[in-house]
């Protein structure tokens, strides 16, 4: 009888909690059917008076329905409570089209600074130091030690600017410039540092030129690899993979006969247009290449292998020409840029028009 | 350098396309600038006529109506106005359909009422000379007279050619020649060479010429000189096909003897004088230095001042030449000339580049001679000259060739060794492949037991004189198309990577980017003007700067002493432009002229400005923060806190060390207790300057370089979660003039971190008192503390306070 009672009992009360709307519902159900006076308690309560036999039975089945009850009631009331914050949450709602706050700016760097470190970790990761080295520099760096005859007409005062010194140096070598190329670090890492040397020198250097391709000061980045066995296929190599990094996978260089100083062979480098992929024809419109003026090629840089005189002049440590090889190569950091970057005017980096400056970095 | 091609074609003709060609010079060495056509657009409708009748044309005085033989059918009617036409004349045709060099197309058209069907030509009407009085008569050409009517006029006269323009490196000097780039041509594409010009040397022998004198005093100046003479010489115009050339060369046509000179220069590239020999007083030349201060009118009509460094040439009466760059007025021939001395001298390069920029004179002449031309050319150019002299101005030569100097010295022999040239390359060549390249550029070769002998030819003397030369002239005709494509293995022993320092310049910069400034590149160069506008007084250090001698303005005069200048001009160039709200930054080098050794000293700074709001305004929030000191120094705190330097700022040791920023808002950075830069707001003067309008501009600058020298490579370990710190804030009231970076001081002597978090001045706290509140974190070590610990540091700390009229408020 009591046992009957208890199963029935449960099985009304489950059902009543698994039916209850809301919560405060719930809490009804949990007075009415576990409150001090509700019967399942009062059942439990009278164990007790219970003959010995039954005891055992009628208590442990109401004992296990109450703590089924209590279960039960606490699992509904928690899932009435959440759906009940969702119903509210979704009430309390934002323009999530509105621009976040507050304002998080970021800034950018210099297209010719991203442009610099991009060259940087191209060179980094084939094995290149990088140096730098003073922008105001000697005759003798800058000229001579690069193998410059005397008469040469890059030290003109029309192509060098001069430094104004105290006095005038007995040694012409002593004369101050503004560097006119990175070059002269080739002469100052080699002093620097017995062979063998692989490094890059991105630096600023200066011409007194300006128009739209050129202005006064500008950025090379300057390299040199010495060893026993470095050859010019080598210069070829490395450039063509220097080309592909920053001018995409399907790229080619190609070598083109020049003359420079402080090299021996000369060579400069063309890589194929990107934006005709070669062709000097642009390949939907059949158009031609603006970029590479149809010839399909865009030269890079001037280089070559390291001049025996330039070697033979290192003194500080044995750089003798006979042993050691290399090569050397100078790349102007805007040019890169401009051709990457689609930039017409050299003159547009030193402007620093905001509008220029936020597209890049 | 010019390269007519139909004179090209002289000594080689290449079975290439024009645009063909040029690309073969451009991967051999010779770079082409430009293709250009020169003459008549296209050689159709342009033919040769014989004048049937020649009467006057009956409604106009000065025109001809004549009938002209062209060839097929009726002769043609033209009108013509030329004062020399005749009957019987050969002449030069341009018919209906003809495209003239300008451009245009010649129709028939009716002049004065008669209908004429095309043009009897003049010269300059197809750019082969100058003159328009009068049309061509073509009858005394070879074969002039007899050629049929209708024949291409091309057949007589060379009225259109392709000219490529060509840069010559400056090494090459024998390319500045029609000849020299023909042997360039025949070596890259086996086009056969035809003899030189100078094979067959017509002149009377002899190693003096009767009446001349000449004395070179300074032979090492002038290695050379030499000299022939001609009487008999009749002075005209010279003939078309020479015209044409040195028009499509880009030489103006004067006489036939300066034609001569020129043509012999642009063909063999020795430039040579003409002087009238009955002109040069004592028939003696001498080649000495000037006297300083010695003047001369050159043959530009401006008197030259000049000095020892300058070599003339000169007679009895003075100067007459500045050597190698231009001649003088007073031995130029002219009309009436009959006897000519003509020179051909090889001079020291780098003098004659001394002396050309000196005087600001270039000439086609000094810019063959700077590079250093060969003695032996010079003989070359005088056999070219006498052939010239003896059959354009019927001249006689006077026998004997005066040559002071003689020949350069003998061809250097080079070894080219197989094994090296594969080892610079990188990539074989075989020998007898190079044997023929190097013999096709004119040097000798002879087989050696590892490579070849290499005699390298005059005119290649001073360019190559060692293997790694010889092996640059193999290599380039050769090609590197089949170089194959290698990389070196680094062998330095060393990554390729960013030293420390470079990596934190980049973390630097990246901080200021990640906080929404943008960088700019600005100008090393700056003007006088500058320093003013920063309010430097006289004396200042910054006014100690590097000077350029030649600047291309007075504004790029000096370089920047600060980077703040450079900043500045930026944000002028923007705000000027509606964009106000700026924060840029700049990372670069400053100069001043104090550097250790014989260079000005350059540190790389780091800088930024910032002016008006320093956020976009929000929708969220209020008005967004504004630039000020505190801005500008939270940058700067951010830069150190990224790099792991502790920051100190204090005010200004010297109160005149930055006269352009705001006295009372004005600060020193400092890194462990070395003053590296200022943060402040810019000085409303300066501000001004920049026509910055009235809102503050604040301004960071530092020696990144010495930021960079303190910060540590690597961060040690600190355990700091053992022993949790015990947190407590602390309002500590003072007096006003105590710096807040007192309070911390003291507080931090105590804590293991202090931070200001508030500031109040307010009645309750008294007159002339401050109050701030602190975040305070005590911790110890070795164990957690205690309540009971941290009350005994705070009497410490309020022990300490009380010396500097302190206290702790409740
Ligand atoms: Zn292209």
């Amino acid at each position: 009888m009591t046992a009957d009672r208890i199963d029935e009992l449960r099985a009304e009360a489950t059902a009543a909690a698994e039916a209850a709307p809301d919560t405060a519902a719930l809490e009804e159900l949990r007075v009415r059917y576990l409150g001090r006076k509700a019967e399942l308690p009062n059942l439990l309560r009278g164990v007790a008076e219970l003959p010995p036999e039954q005891r055992g039975v009628v208590g442990k089945a109401a004992n296990q329905a109450r703590q089924a009850l209590e279960a039960l009631i606490e699992h509904r009331a928690a899932q009435l409570a959440a759906g009940e914050l969702d119903a509210r949450l979704a009430g309390d709602r934002v323009d999530v089209t509105l621009p976040g706050a507050p304002p998080q700016p970021v800034g950018s760097l210099h297209l010719m600074t991203a442009v610099r470190r991009e060259i940087e970790d191209v060179f980094c990761g084939l094995g290149f130091a990088v140096v730098e080295g003073p922008e105001v520099e000697l005759v003798h760096y800058n000229f001579d030690a690069l193998n410059h005859a005397p008469a040469h007409p890059a030290r003109s005062r029309s192509d060098t600017f001069y430094v104004a010194t105290a006095q005038r140096p007995a040694d012409p070598g002593d004369q101050v410039v503004l560097r006119t190329h990175t070059s002269p670090m080739q002469i100052r890492s080699m002093e620097a540092q017995p062979p063998p040397i692989q490094l890059i020198v991105p630096g600023r250097v200066y011409r007194p030129d300006s128009d739209a391709t050129h202005t006064p000061q500008f950025h090379q980045v300057e390299g040199l690899a010495v060893d026993e066995d470095i050859t010019l296929a080598d210069l070829k190599g490395t450039l063509l993979a220097f080309a592909r990094a920053i001018f995409g996978d399907e790229r080619d260089v190609r070598l083109r006969p020049h003359y420079f100083p402080f090299t021996e062979p000369s060579v400069e480098v063309d890589v194929s247009c990107f934006m005709c992929a070669g062709t000097g024809v642009l390949p939907r419109t059949g158009v031609r290449c603006n970029l590479c003026k149809g010839t399909g090629w865009l030269e890079i840089l001037g280089s070559g292998m390291v001049d025996p005189n330039v070697l033979a002049g290192i003194e500080a440590h044995d750089y003798d020409p006979e042993r050691w090889q290399g090569y050397a190569f100078g790349m102007g950091i805007e040019r890169i840029a401009m051709l990457k970057h689609g930039v017409p005017d050299l003159r547009l980096f030193y402007d620093n028009d905001l509008r220029f400056l936020e597209q890049f970095g | 350098m010019r390269l007519v091609l139909e004179w090209l074609h002289d000594y080689v003709r290449p079975d290439l396309e024009t645009r063909e060609l040029a690309a073969r010079l451009a991967m051999t060495g010779t770079e082409v600038d430009r293709v250009e056509h020169h003459g008549v657009a296209a050689l159709e409708h342009f033919v040769v006529g014989r004048v049937l009748e020649a009467g006057r044309h009956p409604d106009a005085d000065r025109l001809w109506v004549c009938t002209v033989d062209v060839g097929d059918g009726a002769p043609s009617t033209i009108v013509c106005g030329a004062p020399n036409v005749a009957a019987g004349q050969t002449v030069a045709v341009a018919r209906p359909g003809a495209i003239m060099p300008d451009g245009t197309r010649l129709k028939a058209a009716k002049l004065r009422g008669i209908r004429s069907e095309g043009m009897i030509l003049a010269e300059d009407e197809v750019a082969i000379g100058t003159e328009h009085a009068g049309i061509m008569v073509l009858d005394g050409l070879p074969g002039g007279a007899e050629i049929a009517p209708g024949a291409p006029l091309a057949q007589l006269l060379p009225i259109a050619t392709e000219v490529l323009e060509l840069e010559v490196t400056p090494n090459r000097p024998d390319c500045l020649a029609v000849y020299g780039v023909a042997r360039e041509v025949h070596a890259a594409t086996g086009a056969p060479l035809g003899p030189p010009p100078w094979e067959h040397d017509p002149h009377p022998a002899g190693d003096a010429i009767a009446g001349v004198r000449i004395d070179v005093e300074v032979g090492d100046l002038c290695p050379r000189f030499t000299a022939r003479a001609f009487e008999d010489v009749t002075i005209g115009p010279s003939p078309w096909w020479l015209k044409a050339r040195l028009l499509a060369a880009g030489q103006r046509p004067i006489n036939t003897v300066v034609d001569i000179t020129n043509y012999v220069m642009l063909l063999t590239g020795q430039p040579l004088h003409a002087f009238d020999l009955d002109r040069v007083a004592g028939a003696h030349l001498v080649v000495r230095r000037a006297g300083d201060g010695e003047r001369m009118t050159t043959l530009d009509d401006v008197e030259r001042v000049l000095d020892e460094d300058v070599v003339l040439i000169a007679d009895d009466e003075g100067p007459t030449s500045i050597a190698g760059v231009m001649g003088g007025a007073r031995s130029e021939v002219h009309d009436g000339t009959t006897r000519v001395l003509i020179e051909a001298a090889t001079w020291d390069g780098p003098n004659i580049n001394r002396t050309s920029a000196r005087l600001g004179l270039r000439s086609e002449a000094s810019a063959r001679f700077e590079k250093g031309l060969a003695p032996e050319q010079a003989l070359e150019a005088q056999a070219v000259a006498s052939r010239l002299m003896t059959e354009l101005c019927g001249a006689t030569p006077l026998a004997g060739t005066i040559d002071a100097g003689g020949a350069g010295p003998a061809p250097a022999v080079v070894r080219l060794r197989d094994a090296r040239l594969a080892a610079l390359l990188g990539a074989p060549i075989a020998r007898e492949r190079s044997a023929e390249i190097l013999g096709a550029l004119g040097f000798g070769v002879a087989q050696a037991a590892d490579g070849l002998d290499v005699s390298v030819p005059p005119f290649r003397r001073t360019d190559v004189t060692r293997e790694a030369d010889v092996i640059e002239e193999v290599a380039r005709i050769e090609g590197f198309e089949g170089l194959p494509a290698t990389v070196q293995e680094n062998r330095t022993g060393r990554p390729g990577q960013l030293t420390a320092a470079q990596r934190l310049r980049r973390r630097a910069e990246d901080v200021l980017v990640g906080r929404g400034l943008r960088e700019v590149v600005g100008w090393s160069f700056a003007g006088e003007a500058l320093l003013d506008r920063l309010r430097l007084p006289a004396g200042h250090r910054l006014r100690a700067v590097v000077r350029v001698e030649n600047p291309m303005s007075e504004a790029q005069a000096i370089l920047r002493p600060t980077i703040l200048g450079s900043l500045l001009d930026s944000a002028a160039h923007n705000a000027a432009r509606g964009m106000g709200d700026l924060a840029l930054f700049e990372s670069g080098a400053v100069y001043n002229p104090d550097g250790d050794g014989p260079l000005p000293a350059e540190h790389h700074a780091l800088a930024a400005v910032l002016r008006g709001a320093l956020q976009p305004a929000s929708w969220a929030a209020g008005s967004p923060p504004q630039a000020g000191f505190f801005a500008a120094k939270a940058l700067v705190e951010a830069v150190f806190g990224a790099l792991r330097v502790p920051l100190a700022v204090a005010p200004p040791e010297d109160p005149a060390a930055w006269p352009f920023l705001h006295p009372g808002r004005a600060a020193a950075v400092l890194a462990g207790g070395e003053p590296i830069g200022f943060a402040g707001e810019v000085h409303p003067l300066v501000v001004a300057a920049w026509d910055l309008g009235d809102q503050p501009v604040a301004a960071f600058a530092l020696d990144l370089g010495r930021l960079v020298a303190r910060a540590p490579e690597t961060a040690g370990y600190a355990d700091l979660t053992s022993f949790p710190a015990v947190r407590q804030d602390l309002a500590v009231v003072v007096p006003d003039d105590v710096p807040a970076a007192r309070v911390v001081e003291i507080v931090g002597a105590h804590a293991s971190s202090v931070h200001v978090f508030d500031v109040y001045r307010g009645a309750q706290l008294g007159e002339g008192r401050t109050s701030l509140a602190l975040h305070c974190e005590f911790s110890a070590r070795d164990r957690t503390l205690t309540d009971e610990d941290v009350a005994k540091v705070r009497e410490k700390i309020v022990a300490q306070l009380a010396g500097i009229g302190g206290e702790l408020r409740a």
